[in-house]
């Protein structure tokens, strides 16, 4: 055997070491108070360190017989990635604090699940990507219940663990028909054998909605609030930006690797599944009063948005994808930071009758706030408006009228998302209240964290080196 | 020699079962056998497929192996929650987890 083969696989090298860095760090700090406390910056050192070990390796390579490919556009991917949970890991402290002699366990866990889903992106097999698949979902349903004094915790892991058990189990059910049409599971292979036939055909709809659980797009959403509302904020953060990036680069690499030759059937499922996805998210978040809960609905019209970027196969699809996720992490981090911090203060409730004359008590947290929910709803010059332009523009490169009616369909979407989002806005300027929540100073973490993710909402728009890096990566 | 299409029906029957199951059981140990079911019907799919018709390669065997593994993991981790909703909730149905807002 060779070995040389694990040189290809730094990211993933570097994760599991710093998984047992962070293990042994929590085993040893077992009876000592303080160094626990630093075990977040820790984490944080080791996913600052995957970073650039995505980055070095710069050619499209295979490894382990094709088993393991990469290429510099799932490379970016990792790194965008890595970046986004070390947002999570930074912002968590503020909730891991208050839960000091357990918190080791959530980074190992979260060190885990990012673990999995480079594995997942990396696949070139259906049985590395399921291996990844579950080594991502599994620890994440560890880290939703996490909260085991809380009711809903409970709740949303019990539904979330059952959907993704079920949802691997209708994924699986569709690989095996492709594995019967085609006889391989390797991505290249499924591809030069796969044809129209109905068996095929079979396989891909319920592979497909196997995933689509997993982005929660709208035929399969419905644990999405539930786990949402449920999870702790920061595991919600995670769930809604990082699991779902993941998720949604892998289905863009297979759909495009495995079944390119089917394009013409994808194209419909994906038609119907955005449309419906971004519509009735949205109309379904008009009615939520509860803010986690509301952000559930949001990103799963959001989803949609990102799915666009898949429509056609075309070039510009996955350098679209990838810049969305970027500036998604940025500002649904920057939305879910502060829900986690006036969590703390309000007694650990996230309705949104707290966010009522928050101005008055906490203007620069409700500034900030504000801007992400720009940078959400695609208001200029904030980054979120370039990457729903970069997404309509791949969904119609190809010029199919269809697409065309989907991306018109999704513009009007942005109107209706623009009107939720300011209902938030308007709690925290206009709406008066003789009690609004006491001002109150935030921690350094959130602050670290704030002032991240607003440099991005702020720059990643306007700076096109950053466009150019990810479209440069993606060819 | 059963043909495969014997195996086809059998898993199909089974995964359906296992569907049927998942929608319609309120019980949470139910639900996570149902889905036990659906699991296997995909073992039978991929161990016959390979055995009957690509029996030169092993893939399908390999994935059936590996979806055995994942799938006690899943289980045990699924256990674990579903004790911790029970201590939580003193039950284990559908209708006592309905709690937050809709």
């Amino acid at each position: 055997m060779n070995y040389s083969d694990f040189m290809h696989m730094q990211p993933e090298f570097v994760l599991v070491l710093g998984l047992i860095i962070v293990f042994f760090a929590d085993f040893f700090a077992h009876r000592n108070a303080d160094s626990k406390k630093s075990l977040w910056l820790l984490t944080s050192l080791m996913l600052m360190a995957t970073i650039p070990s995505c980055l070095i390796h710069n050619e499209p390579t295979t490894a382990f017989g094709g088993i393991y490919v990469t290429s510099p556009a799932i490379n970016v991917m990792k790194a965008i990635l890595a970046f986004g949970t070390l947002i999570v890991v930074i912002m968590s402290n503020s909730w891991a604090a208050t839960r000091q002699r357990i918190a080791g366990e959530f980074y190992m866990l979260i060190l885990s699940t990012l673990l999995g889903m480079f594995v997942m992106m990396s696949s070139g097999s259906f049985l590395l990507f399921f291996l990844g698949l579950e080594m991502a979902s599994v620890p994440l349903a560890c880290m939703v219940a996490f909260d085991r004094d809380r009711k809903e915790s409970a709740e949303g892991a019990a539904k979330y663990i059952l959907v993704a058990t079920f949802s691997s189990g209708v994924m699986l059910f569709g690989i095996s028909f492709i594995y019967a049409a085609t006889g391989t599971l390797y991505f290249e292979d499924v591809c030069a054998a796969v044809s129209d036939s109905p068996l095929c055909i079979m396989g891909l709809v319920f592979f497909f909605s196997g995933l689509g659980f997993k982005i929660s797009l709208v035929p399969f959403h419905f644990w999405t609030a539930d786990t949402y509302q449920g999870a702790p904020t920061p595991v919600t953060g995670y769930l809604s930006v990082i699991s779902k990036g993941a998720a949604a680069i892998t289905l863009c690499t297979i759909l495009m690797k495995a079944f390119g030759p089917m394009v013409e059937y994808w194209d419909y499922l994906l038609y119907i599944v955005i449309v419906l996805s971004i519509t009735i998210a949205n109309l379904f978040a008009i009615r939520q009063s509860e803010l986690k809960r509301f952000m559930a609905f949001s990103s799963i019209s959001q989803a949609g948005y990102i799915m666009l970027a898949v429509v056609g196969n075309g070039e510009l699809g996955v350098a679209a994808l990838t810049y969305y996720v970027l500036v998604y992490i940025v500002a649904n981090m920057a939305v879910f930071t502060v829900i986690n911090v006036v969590e703390q203060n309000n007694g650990g409730r996230t309705d949104m009758a707290a966010y009522n004359g928050f101005y008055q008590t906490n203007p620069k947290l409700s500034f900030l706030m504000t801007l992400a929910l720009f940078s959400l709803a695609g208001i200029p010059p904030f980054a979120g408006m370039f990457s729903k332009f970069f997404v309509f523009m791949a969904g119609v490169q190809n010029g199919e009228p269809m697409a065309y009616g989907v991306v018109f369909i999704a513009l009007v979407n942005t109107v209706v998302s623009l009107y939720y989002y300011l209902l938030i806005v308007k709690a925290m300027y206009i709406t008066k209240t003789d009690a609004p929540l006491p001002t109150f100073e935030s921690d350094g973490n959130t602050k670290i964290a704030l002032a991240i993710c607003t440099a991005g909402i702020a720059l990643f728009g306007v700076a096109s080196c950053v466009y150019e890096w990810i479209a440069a990566a993606g060819i | 020699m059963i043909p495969v299409e014997c195996y086809f029906a059998l898993s199909a029957l089974l995964f359906f079962i296992g569907v049927y199951g998942f929608t319609t059981r309120r019980n949470l140990i139910a639900m996570l056998i149902s889905v036990e079911l659906v699991l296997n019907a995909v073992d039978i799919n991929f161990a016959a497929i390979n055995r009957l018709l690509y029996p030169n390669g092993m893939e399908g065997m390999f994935m059936t192996l590996f979806v055995i593994g994942v799938a006690a993991a899943e289980s045990a981790v699924a256990i674990a929650i579903i004790i911790n909703v029970y201590r939580k909730f003193k039950s284990d149905s559908v209708e006592a987890i309905q709690n937050m807002k809709r």
